[in-house]
């Protein structure tokens, strides 16, 4: 699933009138025709996560499971990741939990925007994930929003559970997946993903940081456990620079430059590109 | 069994942060710090996952077919390749390598 295209498209729709802006009158047939473009290019993908974890070891109910239970693509690739690189559940599973968190900032967005009924919320909450959510909020009225989540959650759904149905089902048809060169498409679907979000330097220097946690620890610590740490290198990223623009703001006492620079940078954090075309 | 309870726990960890965010009130995860944390840290978890899985076997460094394969697949990406077609060149590309040198 093109699981970081989104914060790009909500980004924009924060700071700038959206596309669409103008066209209040945008028609239901619009938004659904949008929506469905999403859902079924990205339900699409549902197919390399099947091979992927078919190919890592587990088995087609597993597999199937995780895309109908967890349902948000980055995590169900690192789960799987993870497992078949020996780690132990739980340390696997954190990393896949870590890497869903963002979903909770999309559900703030989307509560106010869609206003669901309480007693809808858990049901819609399984939906809740990068695609719907750059669709809902692209969306001019309350009205087009709640189409396009609905419409985008429930094709996309579908699509991705079949096609990892499928995926998987072909993985164990043919055997040895390593032979067919599909160990590659774990690696290849994350540099996809990260690809887009390596807007600005700071992007760049936690990445960077990251690979040498991730890759130096790899051969002293329990397998699972690397990548965590690696995770460290955002909160460690985010406290250097505020200590530099501490420094900055004192010697050149102008706070609202540097008030603005973080704000800029905190509005390019990634763009919308890959999957969801 | 290992398997099943991972699968339990990410699915009950992913559903929980997704349905948190419907129910908290609007900005109490609102905080510029937080919010660039949440920013940040796919970030590095996917720079992490993206190295490991390309240059590592268990717990040794590697390099293999698969470094030829993610080049590929950066190639695609430089060139605004879809989703699906970067990951496919990541496949070929490293079957390709390892069909050539056994």
């Amino acid at each position: 699933m093109a699981e970081q295209t989104a914060p790009a498209d909500i980004r924009t729709t924060e700071g700038a009138p959206p596309e669409h802006g103008a066209a209040v009158d945008k028609t239901d047939a619009a938004v659904v025709r949008d929506a469905l473009g999403v859902g079924i290019a990205v339900g699409l993908s549902g197919f390399a996560f099947g091979v992927t974890s078919a190919g890592s070891g587990l088995t087609v109910l597993q597999t199937c499971a995780l895309s109908l239970l967890v349902f948000t693509g980055a995590s169900q690739f690192a789960l799987v990741g993870a497992l078949a690189a020996g780690g132990n559940p739980l340390t696997a599973a954190a990393g896949a939990f870590f890497l869903g968190v963002r979903n909770a900032f999309y559900g703030l967005r989307l509560s106010q925007l869609l206003a669901l009924p309480r007693a809808v919320r858990p049901f819609a909450a399984h939906w809740v994930i990068d695609e719907t959510s750059a669709v809902s909020l692209a969306q001019p009225t309350r009205r087009s929003a709640r189409i396009g989540f609905t419409v985008t959650g429930l094709s996309l759904y579908v699509l991705w559970n079949l096609t990892t149905l499928v995926g998987a089902l072909g993985a164990e048809a043919i055997g040895d997946t390593d032979a067919w060169g599909i160990d590659a498409a774990g690696p290849a679907v994350f540099l996809a993903l990260l690809a887009p979000m390596l807007k600005s330097a700071t992007e760049r220097m936690v990445a960077g940081l990251a690979v040498v946690l991730g890759l130096g620890l790899l051969p002293v610590l329990p397998a699972g456990v690397p990548v965590l740490v690696a995770a460290l290198a955002a909160p460690a990223v985010l406290y250097i620079q505020g200590r530099r623009q501490a420094d900055t703001s004192i010697t050149s006492t102008s706070t609202s430059t540097s008030t603005s620079k973080s704000t800029s940078q905190s509005t390019s954090t990634s763009t919308s590109q890959g999957a969801d075309r | 069994m290992n398997i099943w309870i991972a699968i339990g726990v990410t699915a009950v960890g992913c559903y929980a942060v997704k349905l948190i965010g419907l129910l908290v009130p609007a900005g109490a995860l609102e905080r510029p710090v937080v919010r660039r944390l949440a920013a940040l840290l796919p970030v590095a978890l996917l720079a992490a996952l993206t190295a490991q899985q390309a240059f590592a076997d268990g717990r040794t460094l590697v390099l293999d077919a698969k470094a030829a394969g993610l080049a590929a697949a950066a190639l695609a990406l430089v060139l605004r390749a879809p989703f699906l077609v970067v990951v496919a060149v990541a496949v070929v590309v490293t079957a390709g390598v390892r069909a050539l040198t056994g």
